[in-house]
């Protein structure tokens, strides 16, 4: 795994070009060409790592499958896209540039950690890794008071949660006496399952559910990312939460899959909470940016089928495909958003007429975080409720879930009800350069593919 | 792979729309409903004879694949989307709309949809052109319609996207009974659907049916129809009732009675009796209308539920009819939407307390207007006729008492259907004319021929019905047995 030392030596090579490099612009281009620098270490790992040779590291704390190292690579790929879309916002959040690339590339070593461990340890650091960067982040806009709340609610939240998760941990150790998920699957059984054990796993199930804000541990999100630069954001909500919802799928679906009865209706609640309070909030709110805050957490519901369906392979292809329509459909909505002065809805009144391009797109982004079909968002809700389906238990849920998914409908076209048919200027905060259309045009194309071939994801994971 | 034009014409031509000015879309929407209208013509005259098919690979994972079918049934519709297409184009030449490029680029993708609709004989792909067909026609509603269009269209939107959801989610479950991986060929769909116990057919028979109700608008699911009718765009209002109302008929007998046998054995007497419950409901609310907008859209409602009711009576006659009817209610529709509209272009008004005196003032326009009106009260020899005489037919050979008693209530509507309609003719045909009149024009040349068109399919399929009764009857007889 070459791509976790890349991804921390670029993070030390950005530090240093804090202090080497003053000019914010090139600043800028060092952290893209390191991040498409990434990207390739990546794809070299892919073609390391088979899919019949598993690979374990470091005494086996990371134990490295093909489908992990494929999720890094799209991981990597969505934030290339982030940054080139965002590259200019985030020069714009502070003084210091360079400091925030570097704390996404420790981001990044953090997400690659949460896809390979192997060892309870390694979740651990994984998440502390992946979450520390993200506070600073998050209160990076100083003279803000709201960016400092954002950040200092984020991280006694964050602290809390993560004791949450060590005390989890300990429980389970003291039943198992290992750290390791592969061996735990052998010494925890379902029939005789310790209560320290079951404890444990509750635990570690809440610790999880917040890092990915499924309600009711949801309550830190909208403040969240509601106060925290719009550029950040969209690095939190998107890849961020993929990578968290990895781990949990990568904990669930083997060492506690054979568990599953004694878990699933807990998550399944948890589940039903998240899709009812994500989607039923987000059509309360006055501002884009809050409503998509809590649009995060509906998605974040369905990620959550992918997690409850053990034992169908769908779910993990479900959570991939999930994961990237979801990063760049969202990814593409906050670059538009981040240029429109007003955050409301009625920022985007008359949006066509001005900006017929920038409306087209956004209108593409909201169809694919609707799921309507063609759209890369149809297709990941698609998988996810197959597998849901396939699971057999929880058909209940799965129409539970498409009558939210109804309701998401509503918030959504909101945006597009402002954009087409009422009247208004929007107010630019920047102008919309060529090489900005080029890529949003690109990012839509993305969503379309995936929405009508969204085999191009999956059969390099079958190959 | 002549399949594929019909959905590719409409398409590409809607694309090539947006980004042409002036008259160019409306000529370009006028010649690409033509080369549809040739190729839907070809289509059906092949399918007397075999079915095309067109099968590519899609998504192999899944199960899913390209594949459309034009057995007679789905080229029939075809052919109805492509007639009433190219007659909503002829009608409009002479008329402007705020952004031409974009409203005929939406119309023709919203008809790249319907023929998906129609033709999908995957249930994946069949849901796919299900939601594509929907989507220009919201944007068509929400930016050329009336005053409330906006929350109106809204509704219709949530309201349909929640039943597709549903389908969704049921095909989903079909899909996963198919023997060995997951397939959605409708073969594979019918045979896994069939075979699954009765328990289970009845609760995907509600969340499958549900989108269909909705759509066609099924009592009591029908709260969007009359609102969205009105604040549509005439030529919207057309897609809405004479095509996108139909899908939901089509997918009935496609995708329900054969897929779920035992599921449609257990609702069916409910579906019949909410579908006259409608039937007479909505012929009531008819009478009461002055608006004729609204007017036309309640007596919709009746005639898709007297369509829905044939549908689960199991007859063949019944069957054919209402395949039969299906057309024919297109066409009539159109006719009288295009008249509305004329008549709105010209006074000013759709409030028909305020209209009278067409016959003097515009005597074409007031002939079209009765042949039309009388063809959908359904007057023998008009095209309305056959359909609905077949189906009534269908009706009374059931065994059950209560499907007879039910056929005496729809009769009951068939009535109050002739009174409202032949009330709103004699209200703005006869009488005297309002003040203005005298500056209203007589048909212009485009909308001779398009009101000629759907006149000459009135009378022709009312005397000679049998080409659309041969094209249908063995699909008919497929959905029977």
């Amino acid at each position: 795994m070459n791509s976790i030392i890349a991804t921390t030596v670029f993070g030390i090579i950005m530090m240093f070009a804090s202090v080497l490099v003053s000019d914010k612009k090139s600043v800028a281009a060092l952290a893209t060409v390191l991040f498409a620098a990434l990207l390739g270490v990546n794809i070299y790992d892919l073609n390391t790592i088979t899919a019949n040779a598993p690979q374990a590291l470091y005494n086996n704390m990371l134990h490295i499958e093909h489908y992990s190292v494929w999720f890094n690579t799209l991981m990597t790929g969505a934030t290339l896209l982030y940054i080139l879309l965002m590259g200019r916002e985030i020069q714009k959040v502070g003084a210091h540039a360079a400091e925030y690339f570097a704390l996404i590339f420790f981001i990044l070593c953090g997400v690659y950690l949460l896809s390979t461990y192997n060892n309870m340890l390694m979740l651990f650091i994984g998440i502390e890794i992946l979450s520390i960067p993200q506070y600073i982040l998050a209160g990076s806009d100083k003279r803000n008071l709201k960016s400092s709340e954002a950040s200092l609610k984020y991280f006694l939240m964050g602290a809390f949660s993560t004791g949450i998760l060590l005390m989890g941990i300990t429980l389970l150790y003291g039943a198992s006496r290992t750290f390791n998920i592969m061996e735990m699957v052998s010494v925890l059984h379902s029939d005789s399952l310790n209560p320290l054990a079951l404890a444990g796993i509750i635990f570690i199930m809440i610790a999880l559910s917040f890092k990915v804000s499924a309600a009711p541990m949801h309550m830190w999100t909208p403040d969240v990312y509601d106060g925290s630069p719009t550029a950040f954001t969209a690095f939190m909500a998107t890849i961020v939460k993929a990578a968290a919802f990895f781990a949990f799928i990568r904990l669930f679906q083997s060492s506690f899959s054979n568990l599953s009865t004694h878990w699933m209706t807990v998550l399944a609640i948890i589940t039903a909470a998240t899709l009812l309070v994500g989607n039923v909030t987000a059509v309360f709110q006055q501002s884009v940016k809050r409503m998509l805050a809590y649009s995060s957490i509906a998605q974040a519901g369905f990620m959550l089928f992918a997690v409850l369906a053990v034992n169908t392979a769908d779910a993990s292809r479900g959570i991939i495909v999930y994961a990237v329509a979801y990063s760049v459909a969202t990814i593409g909505m906050f670059s538009v958003l981040v240029k429109l002065k007003d955050y409301t809805y009625d920022g985007f009144n008359g949006l066509a007429q001005k900006q017929p391009l920038l409306a087209f797109v956004t209108t593409l982004f909201l169809f694919s975080l609707a799921g309507i079909p063609l759209t890369g968002g149809f297709m990941a809700k698609y998988y996810v409720l197959l597998a849901a389906v396939e699971q057999g238990q929880l058909m209940w849920l799965v129409i539970f879930g498409l009558l939210m998914a109804a309701i998401s409908v509503y918030y959504y076209f909101r945006v597009i009800i402002a954009m087409y048919f009422k009247t208004g200027t929007p107010e630019m905060n920047s102008p919309v350069s060529s090489f900005d259309k080029f890529l949003l045009v690109l990012t839509c194309l993305i969503v379309l593919a995936l929405g009508i071939f969204p085999q191009l994801l999956l059969n390099i994971l079958v190959a | 792979m002549i399949l594929i034009l019909l959905i590719l014409i409409p398409f590409l031509t809607g694309i090539l729309s947006f980004s042409t000015k002036g008259d160019g879309p409306k000529m370009l929407a006028l010649v690409s409903t033509m080369l549809s209208l040739g190729v839907a013509g070809y289509v059906s005259g092949n399918a007397f004879s075999s079915a095309i098919s067109f099968s590519q690979p899609w998504i192999p994972t899944l199960g899913t694949q390209f594949s459309l079918l034009a057995d007679g049934m789905s080229s029939m519709l075809c052919l109805l989307t492509a007639i009433v297409m190219m007659v909503v184009m002829i009608v409009n030449v002479n008329k402007d709309v705020e952004k031409p490029g974009a409203f005929y680029g939406l119309m023709l993708l919203s008809q790249a949809g319907l023929m998906g609709v129609f033709l999908a004989s995957d249930a994946l792909l069949f849901y796919v052109f299900w939601e594509l067909a929907l989507i220009p026609v919201y944007f068509l509603c929400s930016k050329w319609g009336g005053e409330k269009r906006i929350p109106v269209t809204f509704k219709f939107f949530i309201y349909t996207f929640v039943g597709s959801l549903m389908m969704l989610a049921g095909l989903i479950y079909l899909s996963l009974q198919t023997p060995g991986l997951t397939s959605y060929s409708w073969a594979d769909i019918a045979r896994a659907g069939a075979a699954l116990p009765a328990d289970k057919q009845i609760w995907l028979f509600c969340l499958i049916f549900i989108a269909f109700a909705i759509k066609m608008p099924m009592f009591p699911f029908h709260t969007w129809q009359p609102d969205t009718y009105e604040q549509s765009p005439t030529p919207v209002t057309i897609i809405l009732s004479a095509l996108m109302v139909k899908m939901g008929l089509y997918a009935v007998l496609r995708w329900l009675l054969p897929v779920l046998p035992a599921g449609v054995a257990y609702w069916s007497d409910t579906v019949i009796l909410l579908s006259v419950i409608g039937i007479v409901y909505s012929s009531c609310i008819a009478m009461m209308q002055t608006d004729i907008k609204r007017l036309i859209a309640y007596s919709s409602i009746a005639h898709m539920g007297l369509m829905c009711a044939a549908a689960f009576t199991h007859s063949y006659v019944g069957m054919h009819g209402i395949m039969l009817q299906m057309f024919n209610h297109g066409i009539n529709i159109t006719g009288m939407w295009v008249i509305v509209s004329m008549i709105e272009n010209r006074w000013g008004t759709r409030d028909m307390t305020k209209l009278g005196g067409m016959a003097t003032v515009t005597p074409k326009m007031a002939i079209a207007l009765v042949v039309i009106s009388l063809a959908s009260i359904a007057l023998p020899l008009t095209n309305g006729f056959v359909g609905e005489f077949m189906m009534f037919n269908g009706l009374l050979r059931s065994d059950s008492a209560g499907h007879i008693a039910i056929l005496a209530v729809a009769g009951l509507g068939v009535i109050l259907g002739a009174v409202y309609t032949l009330n709103m003719v004699q209200k703005t045909a006869y009488g005297t004319a309002p003040s203005g009149a005298a500056v209203a024009k007589d048909l212009s040349v485009n909308e001779y021929l398009g009101l000629a068109i759907i006149i000459s399919l009135v009378i022709f399929l009312g005397v000679y019905p049998k080409p659309l009764l041969d094209l249908t009857s063995g699909i008919s007889a497929l959905l029977v047995h």
